[in-house]
């Protein structure tokens, strides 16, 4: 496979790029664990992240037996905040009855030999500080603290709206 | 950042026991390791077993072992045995904090903690045996001193 990652270890899970078959398991799949079946993100993340040659973007699946066990998105970014182009990982989940078997690993590591081979020498993410569950995993995985600090304001929901509108209207 | 002595020998002698799973280890082992008091250190890992974390073995070749899981026993799991960790209540004391400037600080300083809390919650043992293994911090060392030179150049 040219642009994707493949693995296939004898009689162990194969993490490769997903298909289109694969989105009612995966809509299933992430609804399971988030409780929201998030139908049209799915289809416009199948647009962007499916499977092109020379593609920086990556939709890895886990199957095992003909079934999703879990997932990971991730795209090489270029420039972003000034910073040379590295690999981002906006998402990974597995089945929850799947997890402490080395799926997330798997999964993390061919999205990281994809990145590898677009020359990326990095990969970032970003999450919820509370979300101790997936940032316990990317700890495991070797990730600390980069060199960016994230911060955020709550916008003026009355005067956003207006600044909308007026925008809508010119 | 600095940890509580207490906290310090905890994290200390869980590492220790958990890279060494199959074997029991006595306290002056670890205490002759880190080059801490023994007695200190003796203290620390009775309250390691009040909290479940460590077992005592009794007897010839007695020593401590792991009662838990290194993958699911965290940092903060340890540390908070020994001293509050993440945002204090302000409920019952610091007056200041009814005051804007006090209020401002406060924020502030609830942000560093949030900070810390996540870190110490997120990092389990076997992490830490990991990071141990890739030594980070060598490699921060040896990028460090071309800096330092260039540096003295200018």
């Amino acid at each position: 496979m040219k642009s994707g990652a493949v693995s296939k270890k004898p009689g162990a899970l194969r993490i490769r790029p997903a298909v289109r078959s694969d989105m009612q398991a995966l809509i299933a799949l992430d609804e399971e664990i988030t409780g929201f079946a998030k139908r049209k993100y799915w289809n416009e993340t199948f647009s962007r992240h499916r499977v092109r040659p020379r593609s920086p973007r990556f939709l890895l699946v886990a199957e095992d037996n003909g079934s999703i066990e879990g997932f990971i998105i991730g795209e090489v970014r270029a420039w972003e905040f000034g910073e040379p182009p590295c690999g981002w990982i906006f998402a990974v989940q597995v089945r929850p009855k799947t997890r402490l078997k080395g799926v997330g690993t798997q999964l993390f590591e061919v999205l990281c030999d994809a990145f590898r081979r677009t020359g990326v020498t990095k990969v970032r993410t970003i999450m919820a500080r509370d979300n101790h569950l997936v940032l316990s995993f990317f700890r495991s995985q070797g990730m600390m603290a980069g060199p960016f600090i994230e911060l955020e304001t709550a916008l003026d929901g009355a005067n956003a709206k207006e600044r909308l509108h007026e925008a809508a209207k010119s | 950042m600095k940890l509580q002595k207490a906290s310090s020998f905890a994290l200390y002698a869980v590492i220790e026991l958990a890279a060494n799973p199959a074997h029991q280890l006595a306290g002056t082992e670890i205490a002759e390791k880190y080059g801490i008091s023994a007695h200190h250190l003796a203290k620390v890992l009775r309250d390691l077993g009040r909290a479940g974390i460590v077992d005592a073995v009794r007897g010839v070749g007695g020593g401590y072992k792991l009662a838990v899981n290194p993958k699911r026993l965290t940092l903060l799991d340890v540390i908070q045995i020994f001293e509050p960790v993440g945002p204090q209540s302000t409920a019952n004391g610091d007056p200041e904090i009814a005051t804007d400037a006090g209020g401002a600080l406060r924020t502030v300083l609830d942000e560093l903690d949030d900070h810390t809390l996540a870190t110490f919650r997120s990092i389990t043992i076997s992490t830490m045996l990991k990071l141990m293994a890739r030594k980070p911090w060598a490699n921060a060392v040896r990028a460090a001193r071309p800096a330092r030179r260039a540096a003295s150049n200018r």
